[in-house]
């Protein structure tokens, strides 16, 4: 049986942003946020026909700046939070003298541009319309795109650059995290999400200028716990009280770049870094990683559980490559499912289902190269639970599926 | 004619005998008689014309010849034929006459012994006639004396009763007398000999009197017997005599041995306590000697030094010499004196129907048993207590005297299991020998660690450092003056050296086990499992594999927290390790296996799957070291990215500072390999590398990015060229293994860093001046690093990467002109030759310049971590 082949689509400009569109359950559907400093940003909104093989992207205006962090709602499909750096630009005109030691005079006259880079992040709502572009000619959506509307900043000054924005997962959509340099900031989303409230907000305390780098919300437990990263650190935090409920120092050699919560098993915790390692935890005991995989040749960037076979895991590296491995022994279903022998009447399935009863051990699946660029995000699709996309920095987004015979051998 | 003279004279030089013969054979043949004939007979019997033969035709014959022969031969077979026939007439008459003569004389010889047998018969008959006479007168005279006969019978039978009873009266008496005169085995004799006498008689008053006498004459002998047994303080023999007398005396067997044996046994364990006596104070001995082990262990003199062995007073030589002169030898005298008495004596008696030799057999086997253990476990207390691996040789002499002496007993009692578990002994302390030496070895080797990481630490005092680890004595005595990274390759083998003496050593100390004038040596143990699962497998084999393991613990627990290990240790481990691979395990096993031959050949460790674990060792930990190394640059490179406000940074006048450390530190990282490894190849480069333009991003490829920016309606074309630029490079792995050379693993160490600083780009965001920072770093990278690496190609393209990144995240991407760069340069590379040039004072000035303004305008960012 032949694994399709990947889809590859090329962005213009350089990416690094990617989401699956959470709230959607029938189209397989993905959003990409572009990086340019010199034009408008886009949100690419990117259909996978699976039968035919065929992507349709239809593009948003993201004006306000390139994004860095993607987020979808889990309850509207419409809805969605970006974390974006606009640059505002301030000119001087300086005049200064200096005497040298030389005894040489010299003026310069410097005209400086103060710039700053902001960081922020905001809930927008896709125009209702979005689709109907997509039947249009595909020259006139790409210069007519629509924009984004505005729904509601998350900015808060007092709390500093956002890094990114979280979904209450499962929730109502009314709910988000945004992670702000050193505070995590709970927000309430009302009145259709129009204005943002902050209810609730905790703060890393410690030496230095601490900075939370990313972070999941469980869905486990209620959705009252989060996990985020800061340098080579792990920390927990129960939301109701907003306290940190446990800290995995030195989780990783280096920066932790990305965590995943097993969807199945709530005290695992899958984590990536710097050291070109993917972390295991149980977070129950943090004194050691429950496995530790280095197949990549560079930093990780993302980690990704399968939302629903969660010995499916996908890291994305800057080492351009992807890979998908099986981590049998320490997913939800270590034996595999149960087949019942009476079903299996042919030759053929018997022969697969003996193969089948061999104990899976945990490897690595596949390696993807397609990409010649770092890969820094890869996501599992929300609507087919076999399928992924993954982005690299040059734009390209590649969209794989998991090889039929795991599947097969998962499913049967 | 002649031919027939020839045959006459023939005839006629026959020997008579022969001729005899001939003519016998010839008239057997003539009637057919002999064998021989019927055999000639039957070949020959088809020929009619064989003139010898049965089936002779004459006429045939006749007719024959006349056809055949001229008339001259006719003639001569005529002649011939008339002399045969006449010399076979006169045989016939011979034979004839002598026959008859024979025959004559026999019938004479017949009737003379006819007369003779008659003339005999009648003598006969009256030789019976007088035997019949003779006995009746012979009758008649026993008869008349039988009277008498009777009568002298009786007598003597009275006479030999009546010395018997006055023997019995007198025994008493003698018996006494006996006893006076201390004549015991007479009067034992004597009282057996009447002793069934009076048992028989004893309703008699009188018998009975004297049984009663004689009964406590014997109790009180038997007293006195067991008296003198239990004093024991008389000579063997008289001891003997005593036993035998007692069984004499139905004594029970069974008591009297184990009376011997207690008796024995008291003294024996007089001797284990003197023994145990010796061991008792080795608690405190014990923690001495264990404090004294590891210097023992830093020290390296070829033979490890002699420490005073825990029991001060007596070393183990002396105790075994102690436990052999008193225990063992006066256990082979109880054993000897004991089969003299029970068992060889009682084997010649009455006594073997009792059983007793078996029965005293035993009691001596568990008697033996049960005190050789004791002995035993003293020795094995004592040899445990011996735990510095100091002098080998003592315990193995003393093991020798040990194992020698047992032998003596084996003799004495061959069925004993005695020698077999002192054997068991010699073979168990033999085991926990190497297992110390084994211990030793790894102790040595990570105090060796210790101590090159102290000399790696504190460089100018690696001299020092080196001697202690090396001991001194191999290394050439390095000059003062030398600095720290000189020192490594001596360091490194310095260490090796030292290692291997030490194994030499330990290797030189085991061997005694196996000396030819060891008893113990020639045990199918030491012969075999010893040689090859002791000190190949166990200690040999073991240290390389703990070599091996250790090292590889350094990756793995410095993987984490980093840093725990010096890298220089890293370097030099894994140099280590592979030496080992390429040439000193196949050294050092050949050494074991010369030294110690398996005849057996039981099944090794092969050479190949050692070396195999010391390079996958090594390689770990050059992979580690690398890097290690690549993280130290990489965090100064990423720190410098991410600390800085790129946006608001000032038009680029040096180079940054951190870019020297870069190159400073790949230099001395260069240095520092290359003591240790090989250069390696490098692809060809052009001769003038350094001076190599950036036109490919700072122009051309830079503006075709740009420009493929503008036209957004070709989404495909605006990677096209970088793409194109990727498809003719290799994919390139960060973190992969690299190759044992010097240039392998610069480039892997320059791989890690640059691509650390290329993703540190692109998370941030460039102003104009930031970018042209970003130029001038690169160009300055670029001048230095690529001599270090294999291909040139690899750091023009990360560079280019990194250069095309920032312009991709400038504000305002506008390159600094190439010429400007290089100016900037090059005058990096003056201020870093230390030469003061207007240059440098330009760039002081603007450093000045720039705080001034900072004081008055209070500018935006964070530029003062633009030192780093």
């Amino acid at each position: 049986m032949e694994d399709d082949a990947p889809v590859i689509y090329g962005l213009e400009f350089q990416a690094r942003a990617l989401s699956a569109q959470t709230a959607e359950t029938d189209a397989i559907r993905f959003l990409v946020g572009t990086q340019s400093l010199k034009f408008d940003n886009q949100i690419h909104i990117i259909d996978f026909d699976d039968e035919n093989n065929i992507i349709n992207k239809n593009v948003l205006l993201h004006q306000a700046g390139e994004i860095w962090h993607i987020g979808a709602s889990p309850a509207d499909k419409a809805v969605l939070t970006t974390c974006y750096n606009k640059s505002e630009s301030h000119c001087f005109l300086l005049s200064l003298a200096l005497f040298s030691a030389s005894l040489c005079t010299i003026f310069l006259l410097i005209i400086s541009c103060d710039s700053r880079v902001v960081s922020c992040a905001a809930v927008w709502r896709m125009p209702s319309d979005w689709e109907t572009g997509s039947h249009e000619s595909p020259d006139d959506t790409a210069h007519n795109p629509q924009t984004l509307e505005l729904l509601c900043h998350l900015n808060d000054s007092a709390h500093g650059n956002a890094a990114c924005v979280l979904w209450e997962p499962m929730g109502d959509g009314k709910r988000v995290i945004s992670l702000a340099d050193n505070h995590a900031l709970l927000w309430d989303l009302q009145e259709s999400s129009t204005q943002a409230v902050v209810s609730n907000t905790a703060t890393l305390e410690g030496k230095g200028q601490l900075k939370f780098t990313s972070g999941k919300w469980s869905p486990h437990h209620n959705c009252s716990q989060l996990a985020t990263a800061n340098d080579t650190a792990i920390r927990g935090w129960d939301l109701r009280t907003m306290s940190q409920i446990y800290c995995i120092e030195n989780a990783h050699g280096q920066l932790v770049r990305d965590l995943d919560f097993n969807p199945n098993r709530q005290y695992y915790l899958a984590s990536c870094g710097d050291d070109c390692k993917v972390k295991f935890w149980d977070v129950r005991n943090i004194q050691e990683p429950v496995k530790s995989l280095e197949e990549h040749s560079h930093w990780v960037w993302s980690v990704r559980y399968n939302h629903s076979h969660d010995q499916l895991v996908l890291t994305a590296s800057s080492d351009s490559r992807l890979i998908l491995s099986n981590m049998v022994s320490i997913s939800s279903e270590p034996f595999g499912h149960l087949v019942d022998d009476e079903e299996l009447s042919e030759g053929e399935d018997n022969h697969q289902d003996d193969k089948g009863k061999e104990p899976l051990k945990d490897s690595v699946v596949s390696t993807y190269e397609e990409h010649e660029d770092s890969v820094y995000a890869a996501e599992w699709s929300s609507a087919d639970p076999w399928l992924f996309a993954s982005l690299s920095y040059d734009g390209r987004l590649v969209i794989n599926r998991v090889p039929r015979a795991l599947k097969y051998r998962i499913l049967l | 004619m002649d031919g027939e003279a020839d045959e006459t004279v023939a005839v006629g030089d026959d020997c008579v005998p022969g001729r005899r013969r001939r003519v016998h054979g010839m008239l057997k043949l003539y009637y057919g008689l002999n064998e021989e004939g019927k055999a000639a007979e039957e070949s020959e019997s088809l020929d009619p014309c064989d003139i010898n033969g049965p089936h002779f035709d004459p006429e045939l014959y006749l007719n024959k010849l006349r056809r055949e022969c001229s008339l001259a031969e006719l003639m001569d077979q005529e002649t011939c034929m008339v002399k045969q026939i006449r010399s076979l007439d006169s045989d016939m008459q011979t034979l004839v006459y002598e026959n008859y003569n024979k025959f004559i004389s026999a019938t004479d010889t017949i009737r003379k012994m006819k007369n003779d047998f008659k003339k005999m018969e009648d003598e006969m008959d009256c030789l019976s006639a007088n035997m019949a006479a003779i006995t009746e007168f012979s009758a008649s005279i026993s008869g008349t004396l039988q009277d008498q006969h009777t009568q002298i019978t009786k007598l003597s039978g009275v006479h030999t009763l009546l010395r018997k009873l006055q023997f019995l009266f007198e025994l008493p008496a003698r018996l006494n007398k006996c006893l006076e005169l201390q004549a015991y085995a007479q009067a034992v004799s004597s009282h057996r000999r009447a002793r069934c006498v009076l048992q028989q008689y004893s309703h008699l008053p009188s018998f009975k009197g004297i049984q009663d006498d004689c009964h406590a004459i014997m109790d009180k002998l038997a007293q006195e017997l067991r008296q003198k047994f239990r004093d024991g303080g008389s000579s063997a023999k008289d001891l003997s005599e005593c036993v035998e007398l007692l069984l004499q005396l139905d004594e029970p067997a069974e008591e009297l041995c184990d009376k011997f044996l207690s008796h024995a046994r008291s003294r024996l364990e007089s001797d284990l306590q003197g023994l145990e006596a010796e061991i008792r104070p080795y608690p405190s001995a014990a923690k001495d000697a264990s404090a004294r082990r590891s210097p023992s262990l830093a020290d390296n003199s070829p033979k490890f030094n002699t420490l005073p062995s825990p029991t001060s007073n007596t070393d183990i030589l002396e105790f075994i010499d102690r436990g052999c002169n008193e225990f063992v030898s006066s256990l082979c005298l109880v054993i000897t004196s004991y089969q003299e008495l029970f068992i060889n004596h009682a084997q010649t008696g009455e006594l073997v129907s009792k059983n007793i030799p078996q029965m005293a057999n035993c009691k001596l086997h568990a008697f033996v048993d049960n005190l050789a253990a004791r002995y035993f476990s003293l020795v094995e207390r004592r040899i445990q207590e011996e735990k510095s691996v100091g002098d080998n040789s003592l315990l193995v002499r003393a093991l020798d005297r040990f194992h020698r002496r047992l032998q003596a007993v084996a003799k004495l009692l061959p069925g004993s299991a005695v020698p077999n578990k002192g054997t068991e002994i010699v073979i168990r302390a033999a085991t926990e020998r190497v297992k110390q030496y084994l211990s030793a070895l790894q102790s040595f080797y990570m105090d060796s660690l210790t101590d090159v990481r102290q000399a790696l630490a504190t460089p100018r005092l690696s001299v020092a450092g080196a001697s202690v680890a090396g001991g001194g004595a191999h290394l050439g005595g390095p000059g003062p003056g030398r600095d720290a990274p000189n020192s490594l390759p001596e360091l490194l083998s310095s260490l090796s050296a030292s290692i291997l003496n030490q194994i030499k050593s330990v290797l030189a100390s085991v061997h005694l086990f196996t000396a030819k004038d060891i008893t113990f040596s020639n045990k199918p143990y030491f012969k075999g499992e010893f040689c090859s699962q002791g000190v190949r497998e166990s200690l040999v084999v073991s240290f390389i594999k703990f070599v091996c393991q250790s090292s590889r613990h350094f990756c793995e627990s410095a993987g984490d927290k980093g840093g725990s290990t010096p890298p220089a240790l890293l370097l030099l481990l894994s140099r280590l390790c592979l030496d080992y691979e390429t040439s000193t395990i196949s050294y050092i096993l050949t050494l074991t296996d010369e030294q110690f031959l398996d005849q057996h050949h039981s099944p090794v460790t092969p050479v190949t799957t050692l070396c195999a674990e010391a390079k996958e060792a090594a390689q770990k930990l050059l992979n580690h070291y690398v890097k290690v190394q690549g993280l130290i640059i990489s965090q100064m490179l990423r720190k410098s990215v991410e600390t800085r406000d790129w946006v608001n940074t000032i038009e680029p006048r040096n180079v940054r500072a951190v870019m020297k450390r870069v190159v400073e530190d790949t230099t001395s990282i260069d240095v520092q390999v290359g003591l240790l490894y090989e250069e390696g190849v490098r692809k060809a480069h052009s001769s003038d590398s350094s001076k190599r333009t950036f036109s490919v991003y700072s122009s051309s490829r830079q503006q075709a990015r740009y420009a493929a920016s503008y036209t957004p309606s070709a989404p495909m074309d605006t990677n096209l060229l970088s793409n194109i630029h990727k498809l003719f490079s290799e994919r390139i792995d960060i973190f992969s293994s690299v190759e044992f050379n010097k240039v392998s693993v610069m480039t892997g160490i320059i791989k890690i860093s640059l691509k650390t600083f290329l993703e540190c780009v692109r998370l941030r965001t460039f102003g104009r001046y930031g970018l042209q920072q970003i130029q001038v770093d690169c160009h300055y990278l670029q001048m230095y690093l690529w001599r270090f690496v294999s291909d040139e190609n690899l750091v023009h393209f990360l560079l280019d990467e990194i250069v095309g990144s920032s312009a991709h995240r400038c504000l305002d991407p506008a390159p600094m002109e190439q010429s400007v760069i290089e100016v900037i340069c090059e005058r990096g590379v003056f201020h870093k030759n230390g030469r003061p040039s207007f240059k440098v004072q330009l760039a002081v000035a603007t450093r000045g310049a720039h705080l001034i303004g900072r004081l008055f305008f209070s500018p935006p960012s964070s530029d003062d971590r633009r030192g780093m």
